[in-house]
Order: structure tokens, then sequence, then C-alpha cells
């Protein structure tokens, strides 16, 4: 803790916006629950914590600025504040409210030069989704755009400064998050230019209930992950690619491995030659490579959140481990009482 | 999966839950389910009566372990090519056709552990003994080579419950990278019971039972085999024995186990086609409940006792 001390100090004295690198230069942020609290982390490569701060409630989703040491961190759906965290100092430097009548859903996007954050976001009583438009300056909200669906959920920004969303389609009751429209459900892909602009988008027709909620980019290619709304008993994939212009491809696990995800998919993550999506439910991480044919099954139950660095694989899970994959399978970097939540978000 | 089995002393404390589950519930149930398995395998006509008591058997034994979703049954989907239901799209029935009018020289027991997982197992073999209508060729080679396929399937079970007990056995020891902390296996097998519990209730009744204004009783397991109740008792049986490996002194849970296999028991509809009749309905509903309560109440009682609880994230919709 001296060592935070000192930063803190630092901080208030010297540099209002300090860099990641001044905080440890972590590789990922995560969070999580220890006892009753709840924190959000910045773990380091090997999965080593290097700061936590404290969170107000269960965290969802975070988002990192591209350079300042400072995170977005998206309370679990519906939410009606996000917190904008001085990962130095702890302190809550902003605190975001969407317009009456919207709610957060989930996660957020920086621009790459870090000026602009989006975030997605429905209105609450039709859950017609909005992107949020925010200058980090001071994090006044600038604009909303339509979402071009129902029910947004991830967003990622391309490296050209286009915007990939995926709206789940599924319409939610704004207080109890009961799903209201499953039989009619109709999830999409959404790219929108730089200004908000709709450019292309692409649904299931075959699989309209199987709702589009995670993202993970792998050069050109968008891989997508999804958790199914439908019987149960019925063999659909987790994993779709979609490069702009084209249809989409849908990736289905081995067949004797068609229910070993449990329909559900809970994040994505892609390095150049291979996708790993997670499933709690299934106890189960599956690679697939950049043709999106499957490669590996790894089972360990509750595992959850992904993101790569350095072109490697890590996951984390509900039990409290880290844990880097490979083909072959997971190698444990660590664990302690931290139960780690959905999402892993790498830094880059 | 890169399992290692491990040859760890055993002599380190064990979780008193998790070794019982392992050594008298786990274990000898995969025994039984391998030799009941072996014993249809080994029959050598094709005399109906026979192979359907033999068959009977296998099913009832599978009941007995097929809530362990984790360890050697989930490597490779083994527990999907030993018992695939549901199957609303009827799979398994369009793959099978194709093998039966095939070529039976080729319906090896090699080839058939390459055939789809719908087509095999006991699904596969309940449609040959029990056809529906006439079947488009002599089954007695499929038959064959499913039951051979089966035995090997369970033989592997059996004996890769050895060493993945061992490692179950072994939670939080050095070199077990499969189970970190003792606390890890303890919830891996709690989550069994809970999840088993679901599956009875969401599955086994919740398709027949579809709504009270539309019963659909042509969606029960094992129809044809008259299994459809008896599955359901069968099943809480088995998780019943699971809980008490769990935690002896669960006394709660125990009560509730016993008063769903008392209305299952009783409920005098051993393939739930009298569900058209709204009584009848209402009985199968009853039944549906109490296997819910009994999932409550064992995660109230049972979870606490061991320190467990279900999964952070698997239980949390994102």
């Amino acid at each position: 803790m001296q060592r935070r001390t000192f930063l803190a100090s630092f901080a208030a004295t010297l540099a209002p916006r300090l860099t990641w690198a001044d905080v440890g230069a972590p590789a990922f942020l995560a969070a999580g629950k220890r006892g009753e609290d709840y924190f959000l982390h910045g773990l380091s490569v090997t999965g080593a914590s290097l700061f936590q701060l404290p969170l107000p409630g269960r965290g969802h989703a975070a988002a990192a600025h591209p350079t300042r040491a400072e995170a977005v961190a998206f309370a679990r759906r519906p939410g009606t504040f996000a917190l904008v965290l001085d990962c130095a100092t702890g302190e809550i430097r902003h605190r975001l409210t969407p317009p009456e009548g919207m709610q957060f859903n989930g996660h957020g996007a920086y621009s790459p030069d870090g000026s602009l954050l989006m975030t997605s976001e429905v209105v609450a009583d039709t859950s017609e989704g909005r992107i949020g438009l925010w200058d980090t300056a001071r994090y006044t909200r600038l604009t909303d755009w339509p979402s071009h669906g129902i029910g947004p959920h991830e967003v990622k920004r391309l490296a050209d400064g286009r915007l990939v969303v995926a709206n789940g389609g599924i319409q939610t009751d704004p207080v109890d998050r009961t799903k209201l429209n499953i039989p009619d459900m109709r999830p999409n892909l959404t790219l929108l230019a730089e200004d908000g602009a709709l450019i292309d988008q692409i649904d299931l027709p075959d699989l309209h209930q199987n709702s589009i909620r995670h993202l993970a980019l792998q050069g050109d290619s968008i891989a997508f992950a999804m958790q199914w709304e439908g019987d149960p008993a019925e063999p659909v994939p987790q994993l779709g690619l979609w490069t702009p212009g084209q249809p989409p491809v849908l990736c289905p696990p081995r067949e004797a491995e068609a229910f070993t995800m449990q329909g559900y998919a809970g994040s994505v993550a892609a390095t150049t030659d291979r996708i790993l999506i997670t499933s709690p439910k299934g106890g189960a991480l599956m690679l697939f490579d950049a043709g999106g044919s499957p490669v590996a099954t790894h089972l360990r139950a509750d595992l959850c959140g992904a993101a790569t660095a350095s072109g490697a694989f890590t996951v984390t899970d509900g039990q409290g481990a880290i844990w880097s994959v490979d083909d072959e399978g997971l190698t444990p970097l660590g664990t302690d009482e931290t139960q780690w939540d959905n999402h892993l978000v790498a830094l880059t | 999966m890169r399992i290692l089995f491990l040859s760890l002393a055993l002599a380190g404390p064990v979780a008193a839950d998790t070794a019982a589950v392992v050594r008298d519930h786990a274990r000898p149930g995969y025994a039984a389910f391998d030799e009941a398995a072996g014993r249809l395998a080994d029959i050598d006509s094709c005399d109906t009566e026979t192979l359907r008591s033999a068959f009977q058997a296998t099913y009832d034994a599978w009941l007995a372990v097929e809530h362990l979703h984790l360890g050697p049954a989930e490597d490779e989907g083994r527990s999907l090519a030993i018992l695939f239901w549901p199957d609303p799209k009827r799979l398994g029935a369009k793959a099978q056709t194709a093998l039966l009018v095939g070529d039976p020289a080729a319906l090896t027991t090699e080839a058939m552990a390459q055939q789809s997982v719908a087509a095999r197992g006991l699904a596969g073999l309940e449609r040959l003994l029990y056809p529906a209508e006439t079947l488009p060729a002599d089954p007695c080679p499929l038959i064959e080579a499913t039951a051979n396929d089966l035995s090997r399937a369970a033989a592997v079970l059996d004996n890769e419950w050895g060493g993945f007990g061992d490692l179950l056995m072994t939670a939080g020891q050095p070199g077990n990278d499969r189970y970190l902390s003792e606390k890890e296996a303890t919830q891996a097998l709690f989550t069994q019971l809970a999840t088993g519990l679901e599956f009875v209730a969401d599955r086994r009744i919740g398709r027949p039972l579809g709504t009270f204004d539309k019963p659909r009783p042509d969606l029960a397991e094992g129809i044809a085999s008259g299994r459809a109740l008896a599955n359901i008792t069968l099943s809480l049986k088995a998780l019943r024995d699971l809980a008490l490996r769990l935690d002896p002194d669960s006394a709660k849970t125990q009560a509730a186990f016993d008063h769903a296999i008392g209305l299952s028991e009783t409920l005098n509809d051993p393939l739930l086609d009298h569900i058209t009749d709204p009584q009848a309905w209402l009985k199968l509903e009853i039944l549906q409940q109490a296997i819910r309560a009994t999932r409550d109440t064992a995660i109230a009682e049972i979870g606490p006792a061991l320190g467990v609880e279900l999964g952070f994230n698997s239980q949390d919709g994102d």
C-alpha cells in the first residue's frame, strides 16, 4: 500500500492525469467480489493485482481509457449510473448518468485517442437501443445515436474509428429485467460510422432467438458471441464471424459438444489465429481457429472473463482463479478469494 | 483437455463430502453401469425380450450417475452419446435410419464411435428395441453395434473415474490444476445436485407438462420403453443419494426428497399420458413444484453446511 499512498500524493500534487504506466502498466481490468465487497482490479499479464478500487456494488464490465489511468465501471443492467475512476487514487472522478428515461446497458468503448466515450444504452420503456456519446475531458454528454436495434449490449471500436454494436434483441422490463419479447426477438449486428451513421447491418433469420451480446475483433473480422433464448434442447452455435460487406458465418461446436456451452457464451476474445468463448453455465471454454472451426474445449466451472494480451488468452472464473489458455489446456496463473465477474477487459 | 491423472498419495486431508461422493456414489454407480452395459453387449442373440430386459437394466444404471456432469462423462461429449434426450428435431431417428439401411458390415464398434451422438446410446437402442413402426431393415447388426459402443463408453467412464475421483479427492494439493482447493471440488459436486434437480423438473417433467392449456405428453422421455415416470423416480433417488453423501445431516433436504419421491411413486401414470386430463396434469405439476422445492431446500441447507454456493457467474445472466 506504500506504493498506492505514494501514487496518491504524487497525483494530488503534481499531475492530475497519470498514465497506465504510472499505475504498474496493467494488462487487464476486472471487477470482482471479495467477501461482501466489490472492487475493480488492475491485473498484470501474469494475473497479479496491481491495484484495487472499491465499487459501490457488483460491477459488470469496464472500459479503459487508451492512455490515462482512468476507467469507466458499468453497473449491471439496468444501470442508472457508471463511474469514472481514477485508477491511481481510487477517486471517483465522475458519475455518469444517462438522460431521463434512458439506462446504461453494461458496456462502453473509448475512441482510439480517448477523447470520446461511447456507451450502450436503452430507452427504459421500450429497450430501443441508443449509443451515448460523451466528451471525456469532463465527461459531458454530447449526444446519442440510434443503435438500430433492441437491447444493445457490447460495443467495440474498430481501428479505423467505425463502431460495431451487438443489439441483443431482447426487450426487458425496465425495473426487474424480465424478458418481454422472447418469441419474436430479433438481434442484429450493426456497424456505425464515426459520426453514428448506419453503414451495415446483419441479423440471423434462422436463429432469431440467439441473442448477439459480446464482441471481439480479429483483423477485419468481428467475432460475435450469442446466448440462446429458444428451446434448450436445440443445438445452436454460440459463435459467429462477420466481415462487414459479407454474410455472417456461424461456427457450431463439434457435434458431441453441442450442449457443452448450455447455449450460452459469456465472453469472447480473439488472437490472430484463435477465437475463444467462455460459458459459465456450461463450465467450459471453446477455442476455434480463425475460420471458425472448433479446435479445443477445456472444462472449468464458472469460467467467464476472457481477454488477450501479447497474443495469448487469459480467462477468469467465479471461484477466484486466473488462467492462461492455449490449445492444450488451462494453466493457473493465480488464485485468491476474489470471485471474478463476467468480464476481463484488455488494455491495448 | 489437459487432465492430470495424479498419483498423489491420498493420505492428505480430504473433504469428507467429496470422498463420500467419489467412493460411495460415483465410482460404484459407474461400475454398475459398466457391468449392466457389458451384460447388454454380451447378449449373443437378437431375441427382443432378452435384449429389452438388459436394456432396461442399463438405462436404470445410467440414471444413478447421469446427473454427474463433470469429469470423464463431459470429455468429448460422452454423456450425450450415452443418452441423447431430448431430441425435438428427431436428429437421432434421422441419423439412425441412414445407418439401418446402409451396409451392415460397416457397423463396427469403431465406426459407431464416429457416428452422430444422436443416433447412439440408450435413445438409439430404444428406437430399435421398441420400434413405433416396422423398421426399414433388419435392426440386429445395428443393435449389436450400438450396444457394443455403449458398453465401450461405459467401460471408459468406469475406468477414468479412478483417476478423476483421485483428482477430486486431492483437490487443493500441489500439482492438482483441476481443483485448486478442497472447496472447489465440493462446490463442483454440490452444483451437480442443483442442476440435476433442475433437469428433472425442467426437462423430464417440464417438456411433457407444457402448459395447462397445451400438455405435451408426446414429449416425455422413454415413452416407447415405458420409462417416462420411472426415469423421474430413479433420478430423484439417485440425487437423494448424492445429497446424503454430500451432507449426511441434511434432514430437511432428505425430507423434501422423500416427499417428492413419494409423489412420483404414487402418480400412477407411467407414460405421463394421462396429463391431458386436468387432474392428472395438476398432479404432475405438483410433483414438479416439489422437486423445485427440494432444490431450494438443498441450496439453503447443504450449501451453507459445506460452505459453498452455486456459481458466481453461472447464476448471473448477462
